[in-house]
């Protein structure tokens, strides 16, 4: 009997040792996780300390992985969901598939307040048009003026893309009743609406536009990668809406050991560091060694935008329909 | 007496069967949309702009498809020159090119940075936009001028060579041969011409996926996918494809009213027709001016589709590999599951003498795919996760897609066989297993070969149904070079779409030629 018990114990031993490394599965939006992208670096760094196989998924833009967890609801395969935005988290608490994240006390750097206790922020930036130096030697100042001029824009659809559903907001937020007429009036400069940031972000370096909806980071990636001085993004007199891109675990996930330990990296040195020169965004919290240089030369709004959880739920709504019914005549 | 009636014969079984299956598959697929649909809501303005979008697109599509192609079937008509067949029988391409390969050939001929445009900008013109209407225009002129031009040619082909004889020795005019010759033939062949773009361009999807420029240029098959993949809203998915299936069902039983002319693939375009009054050098100019433009708006965009993608297929990610595995699986099922359906079909409908049951299978052509795409989900997701079918359900619904052209190859030549050696073969008693392999696969060889070339090329190319169901790690090959786009990771498209080119073309190829070979 004893024999058998050790033997028992030693097939136990034995399987645990041979057994399939855990896998965290990482749902995400697609230019995460390309190469250029903070995934890999990410991954790499969560693997050195985890010993389990991260795995990012990306499935499309940001707002499609909203619609894509709708979609699988329980039998979803995620274990975690990162690169929903502040304007998607009410939507995706109602699925009531995400769990708490259980951090309460982390100190962001974040020019707005943060207490969600299921989504957790892990980078954030503002919405801005941007464009090359060279072609356009006199940038748009506000709205007002980018529909005066006859510059061409490239936006994305805000049903799909977080940035889309940024400048969405945005309008709404600078123009309130007079949104509607507003975008009547933008969408003439509007060369075309991508589904996702990556393609628009494409097709403009491509020359196809002369301005791209992006980040007010975004010339940082062409100074500090590329040594590319060319571009620069359009500081508007209405202020800029900000973004605060957030990951939250799925609640029923199969490996919560790792999800909760993923949800702590998230706010780690180790993965702020990594944020600014690949995710081109400002990092949650402040690593220890600063921005990187190159930083300093971008523009600060001076007014910020933002709706938070529900208020942002309800305007999306609202100006989804009002952009839906002018754009779509 | 009794007993003829109660006889089930093996062809009435299979037969039976596989119309049932048909007719499950559409009707069943429809009740659950119309169980589904939130009719109270009604449409919204952004759905209204979807359903104009969608007649105004085909409409122009149909109109400057035939309006090109009506010139350039005359100057085919009336020219012989070095490869005269070779470009007659490329015309009928287009038909098993993939969508997304078209779409990255006409990108780099009339996008921002292609030929069309680079040249505008050096003479110092503006460059034209492809985005929205115009783009969906363009790339479904690119697949339905060629497939207009054979329909037109065939009118011109048709009209005996005795009477342009008689008319040169007459001393017409082309003025006069257009009115008394050409003109009655144009009228009884346009409509149906017309008709026959308009319903391909009315389910257009993958084209108005890449092309269109949001929701200006939406279709009501792109809003469906939005409904379900963006929104995630079943009811107002069901709800559009139900209009979609209404619109396809008016066209359709509009485009039965006039004579739909025989989209002939093989028939014999051999030579032209002497025609003394076009020998004008000015006639001669302008004939060989079109008929270059045509081979030049054919075959630029598919060159570059070969030129921009060889620097990168070596270097292409293994998904794109793993991907293109899946389509090659999915393609091999949809031909399993087209050509049993249609051997059953015709098999009942000429052994019963039942010619109904061939037009039952042709149902599938009104029925779009991306409707009963959206029944099939409104059906499996309570039960199971949808992107677990999405091979399956495409391989399906290729099948059904792929029957009505399968059933116009199979039904004539099976019906042939049968009057000329049907009564021999029941004098020797051959029945079942022993009349299929002996009388049926050798006189049939070609219409299956030819088949299965079909359904696997429109397998491989198509980006549809795949697009409601797949999850983000169960990409076909088209899906997988959309979501490459969508990255913006051009090299890479690129590659992508020629090996998806090689892929569809061998494949119909093999097929094809297999069939060809021993007959």
């Amino acid at each position: 009997m004893k024999t058998l018990t050790t033997f028992a114990a030693a097939m136990l031993a034995a399987s645990t040792a041979y057994a399939e490394t855990p896998i965290l599965t990482v749902y995400t939006y697609d230019s995460f996780v390309s190469s250029w992208g903070p995934g890999p670096a990410i991954e790499a760094a969560f693997e050195e300390t985890c010993a389990c196989d991260l795995q990012f998924i990306g499935t499309g833009d940001g707002a499609e992985l909203l619609a894509r967890i709708r979609l699988e609801g329980a039998r979803t395969k995620a274990d975690i969901v990162l690169g929903l935005d502040a304007n998607l988290t009410a939507a995706a608490g109602a699925t009531g598939l995400f769990a708490e994240h259980g951090q309460l006390d982390t100190a962001f750097n974040l020019p707005v307040e943060w207490t969600d206790p299921v989504f957790q922020p892990f980078d954030w930036g503002y919405f801005a048009f941007v464009y090359n130096k060279e072609t356009v030697s006199n940038p748009p100042q506000s709205f007002a003026d980018l529909i005066a001029s006859d510059l061409k824009i490239i936006i994305q659809d805000p049903r799909s893309s977080t940035p889309g559903l940024g400048l969405l907001l945005w309008v709404k937020a600078v123009f309130g009743n007079q949104a509607g007429e507003t975008w009547a009036a933008l969408n003439s400069h509007v060369v075309t609406v991508t589904k996702g940031w990556s393609e628009a972000y494409g097709l403009f370096l491509e020359g196809e536009a002369d301005m791209v909806l992006s980040y007010t980071t975004s010339p940082a990636y062409h100074l500090i990668a590329e040594e590319d001085a060319r571009f620069g993004a359009a500081l508007f007199d209405e202020g800029h809406y900000m973004q605060i891109e957030v990951a939250a675990k799925i609640a029923h996930t199969e490996q919560p050991e790792l999800a909760d330990m993923f949800m702590e990296f998230l706010t780690s040195d180790a993965f702020q560091t990594i944020i600014p020169t690949t995710n081109w965004m400002y990092p949650a919290v402040t690593p220890t060694s600063g921005l990187p240089d190159g930083f300093e030369t971008l523009i600060q709004p001076e007014t910020a935008h933002i709706y938070l959880a529900e208020q942002a739920r309800e305007m999306r709504e609202v100006a989804l329909d009002e952009w839906l019914a002018v754009s779509s005549k | 007496m009794v007993s003829r009636i109660f006889k089930i014969t093996r062809a009435g079984l299979a037969g039976g069967l596989a119309l049932t299956a048909i007719l499950c598959l559409i009707a069943g697929t429809m009740l659950a949309v119309l169980a589904r649909a939130d009719m109270l809501r009604g449409l919204g303005p952004s759905d209204w702009s979807a359903i104009r979008f969608t007649l105004l697109q085909s409409t122009l599509s149909a109109l400057i498809s035939v309006c090109f192609a009506i010139p350039l079937a005359r100057a085919l008509s009336r020219r012989n020159f070095p490869l005269r067949g070779v470009l007659i029988t490329l015309m009928g391409a287009p038909f098993i090119l993939p969508v997304m390969v078209a779409v990255l050939g006409l990108l780099a001929v009339f996008g921002r940075s292609g030929i069309i445009n680079s040249t505008l900008v050096w003479v110092g013109l503006e460059p034209v936009s492809i985005y929205g209407l115009h783009g969906v225009v363009l790339a479904h002129v690119f697949f339905n001028l060629p497939l207009a031009t054979r329909l037109i040619l065939q009118g011109w082909q048709e009209i005996p060579g005795e009477r342009f004889r008689l008319a040169a020795s007459l001393g017409f005019s082309p003025r006069n041969v257009s009115r008394l010759l050409e003109r009655p033939m144009l009228r009884s062949v346009l409509p149906g011409a017309f008709l026959v773009v308009f319903l391909v361009c009315l389910t257009s999807f993958a084209v108005a996926l890449t092309m269109g420029g949001g929701p200006r240029a939406t279709t009501i098959e792109l809003a469906i996918y939005q409904a379900v993949r963006l929104d995630f809203d079943l009811a107002k998915a069901a709800l559009l494809a139900l209009v979609q299936f209404g619109l396809g069902v008016s066209a359709a039983l509009l485009a039965m009213r006039f004579a739909l002319p025989e989209a002939g693939l093989g028939a014999g375009f051999d030579r032209p027709e002497r025609r003394w009054e076009a020998q004008r050098p000015a006639l001669r100019i302008i004939d060989t001016g079109l008929i270059i433009f045509g081979a030049l708006f054919l075959l630029l965009p598919l060159s570059m589709v070969v030129l921009n993608g060889l620097p990168g297929i070596l270097n292409l990610p293994a998904e794109v590999w793993i991907a293109a595995l899946r389509s090659l699986a999915v393609a091999m099922v949809a031909v399993a599951i087209t050509l049993a359906l249609a051997l059953s079909i015709s098999a009942f409908s000429v052994l019963h003498r039942r010619p109904f049951a061939g037009t039952l299978g042709m149902l599938g052509i009104a029925a779009s795919p991306l409707v009963i795409g959206t029944g099939l989900f409104i059906i499996i997701h309570p039960i199971a996760d949808p992107g677990r079918y999405a091979l399956v359900v495409t391989a399906l619904v290729n099948a059904l897609m792929a029957l009505p052209f399968a059933l116009r190859a199979l039904l004539p030549a099976l019906s042939g066989a049968e009057a000329n050696f049907g009564r021999l073969a029941d004098g020797l008693g051959m029945k079942g297993w022993a009349r299929m392999r002996h009388l049926w696969l050798p006189r049939l060889r070609r219409p299956l070969g030819f088949t299965a070339g079909l359904t696997a090329a429109l397998s491989m190319g198509d980006l549809g149904v795949v697009t409601l169901f797949a999850a983000p790690d169960q990409a076909t090959l088209p899906l997988q070079l959309y979501r490459l786009m969508g990255a913006y990771r051009m090299e890479d498209a690129a590659a992508a779409g020629l090996l998806l080119l090689g892929l569809s073309l061998t494949l119909f190829w093999l097929f094809d030629g297999g069939g060809h070979e021993r007959a």
